[in-house]
């Protein structure tokens, strides 16, 4: 039986030592080079009697914090990812929470993490080249359990104290399978990765690439600015596998640069993390007609992606993207306002169940026992589910479809409206962008912001066409940036904030 | 140029883009700045940046921007 993630790393490193794993485009990683430093680390965290406890690894995006987090995973602890450009605050309050006794940082974020004040705490360099101890590593592997965490994730809570997901060995391995398998990664794959190793997202390559024995390129953040630039990396690199939050596409497609320069390798094209303009999805498919593209859905409590749609059939022109069905092994409840299923066509509350379902919040029962429940449709023995405040609705294909946030509905003269409903139609309209759309409570009014070349005037006459009176925005305004929220997603609060002082 | 200055300016009060060589280099510019100008340079100076011309060295200074303006203006 499976019961550790590092037995992937163990299996690929025994079939291809030497094959490139992890690379910057600068430097790399072999597996074998990866397993020696894991081994290293993981054996100096146990002689100073590191056991289940969280290890903080501070290091920029490199192949040498896998080695760390892995080391941590040694050791039977679990890892704990910081960044630079994390506000101070921030970090302070995930150290708050964790009360770390063990941190691992690289030369440069060495005097920020000296500052953290943990009891122990080491620079890459050092820890890497300690000695093995086979045996030690051997005890600390049988005494653990497939219930033990492996990592804890922070994501940005309503209150602004960010809360951490506990994810443990038996929840990524469901993960891994299921995805590789709608996938259909394998050793051939060239990831080309964009996310931030301190989020759940780049499981999505650094697992595939464990177990299959691919290789990933962690992508130059500065690429993402410069679109010929990265496809020009791209190809370079081979890369024909890339897993992006939406806006890392929209900057390639809306800056014109499909039409330079083309993706040659590119083959499977995965999406996530927020709703796909239409427009420019549609700019993707037509410049990779040969690729497979997938939607990829799931909140971090559910481990990585929770539902993936296979673009295998066009869109209607108003259509949504899917969200589609969820992988193999986790089921999707639909709980409408009466806690009961959703009947079909009938809006409800994307609920998850199965071995996806993660330990809850690091150090915070309250929060875990709000989106933490007990099934509401059982009530015969303990089954927890995740309630992920988003409403969905199955389409007539039986694919699910995301239609908004449950918090993003609301009650205006007397209509109950969602905002999301407003977003999309925004998002129709020519020259519009990006569109976020909030309500002020307290002045009651809908306001709508957007990022593009539309005049405000331009968008009203439009969305006449497509929503009833009582949706129009009260105020329309254009901003120049869309704030954003240390997780990169649209921040709606300090949205929210700006509409009431209107 | 001043116009060119009044659009960064807006988007990062509290970098002085007279005088700075490395706004890439140093991270002070990320993707979202970069659409946002390409945006404004559009509607202020009328010239349309293209694809093969966003790239580091000509985002690196106000001056290599301006630069990339004119000539744009001029094609």
């Amino acid at each position: 039986m499976r019961k550790n993630i590092l037995s992937y790393l163990e299996e690929t490193t025994e079939r291809l030592p030497h094959k490139l794993a992890f690379s910057n485009g600068k430097e790399g990683m072999s597996f074998s080079e990866l397993l020696e430093a894991s081994h290293a680390i993981g054996s100096e965290l146990c002689r100073l009697g590191a056991k289940r406890e969280p290890v903080v690894i501070f290091m920029d995006k490199h192949p040498k914090a896998l080695a760390a987090f892995f080391g941590a995973i040694y050791a039977g602890c679990f890892y704990v990812c910081l960044d630079e450009k994390m506000p101070e605050a921030r970090m302070r309050a995930i150290l708050d929470n964790l009360n770390p006794r063990f941190l691992v940082c690289d030369k440069k974020n060495q005097k920020r993490a000296e500052a953290l004040c943990v009891a122990h705490t080491f620079v890459y360099d050092d820890i890497s080249v300690c000695d093995t101890d086979v045996v030690l590593l051997g005890k600390v592997r049988a005494e653990q359990c497939d219930t033990d965490p492996i990592y804890v994730v922070f994501t940005s809570g309503s209150t602004g104290i960010p809360k951490g997901v506990v994810a443990c060995h038996r929840s990524v391995i469901d993960y891994t399978d299921s995805l590789i398998d709608a996938l259909g990664f394998d050793e051939n794959t060239v990831f080309g990765n964009q996310t931030p190793l301190y989020f759940d997202a780049p499981l999505k390559e650094i697992m595939p690439t464990l177990k299959m024995g691919a290789t990933t390129y962690f992508i130059p953040k500065v690429n993402f600015s410069f679109p010929v630039r990265l496809i020009e990396y791209l190809n370079e690199h081979k890369i024909n596998t890339v897993c992006w939050v939406v806006s890392a596409f929209v900057q390639v497609s809306s800056l014109g640069a499909l039409e330079k320069v083309k993706p040659e390798y590119l083959t499977t094209v995965a999406f996530g993390s927020e709703v796909f303009p239409r427009k420019q999805y549609d700019l993707w498919r037509e410049a990779l007609p040969d690729a497979r593209f997938f939607n990829l859905y799931g909140p971090t409590e559910a481990t990585g992606m929770s539902c993936y749609w296979y673009a295998n059939r066009a869109l209607a022109e108003d259509e949504p993207i899917p969200v589609g069905r969820p992988f193999d092994n986790t089921r999707i409840l639909l709980l409408n306002d009466d806690g009961k299923e959703a009947a079909l066509g009938e809006n409800g509350e994307i609920c998850i169940c199965g071995t996806c379902v993660t330990m809850g919040y690091y150090n915070n029962p309250e929060k875990t026992g709000e989106s933490f429940v007990q099934n509401p449709l059982n009530s015969a023995y303990p089954e927890v589910i995740y309630r992920t405040g988003d409403i969905g609705r199955y389409n007539e294909y039986g694919e699910l479809c995301f239609l908004c946030r449950k918090d993003s509905q609301i009650k205006h003269m007397g209509h109950r409206i969602e905002l999301g409903e407003i977003e999309a139609a925004a998002l129709k309209c020519s020259g519009v962008r990006r569109a976020a759309c909030v309500y002020a409570a307290e002045s009651k009014r809908i306001v709508l912001f957007y990022l593009g070349e539309a005049d405000e005037n331009g968008i009203l006459a439009e969305l006449s066409l497509h929503l009833p009176r009582y949706m129009i925005p009260n105020i329309i305004k254009k901003l120049d940036n869309m704030p954003l929220t240390d997780n990169g997603k649209t921040d709606r609060r300090g949205l929210r904030e700006s509409a009431e002082n209107m | 140029m001043e116009k060119l200055i009044e659009i960064l300016s807006s988007i990062h009060p509290d970098v002085d883009f007279e005088n700075t060589v490395d706004l890439i280099d140093d991270g002070i510019l990320d993707s979202l700045d970069i659409v946002t100008i390409v945006t404004e340079i559009n509607d202020v100076f009328d010239v349309t940046i293209p694809a093969e011309e966003i790239v580091p060295e000509n985002f690196n200074s106000a001056e290599a921007l301006f630069a990339l303006i004119e000539k744009l203006d001029e094609a």
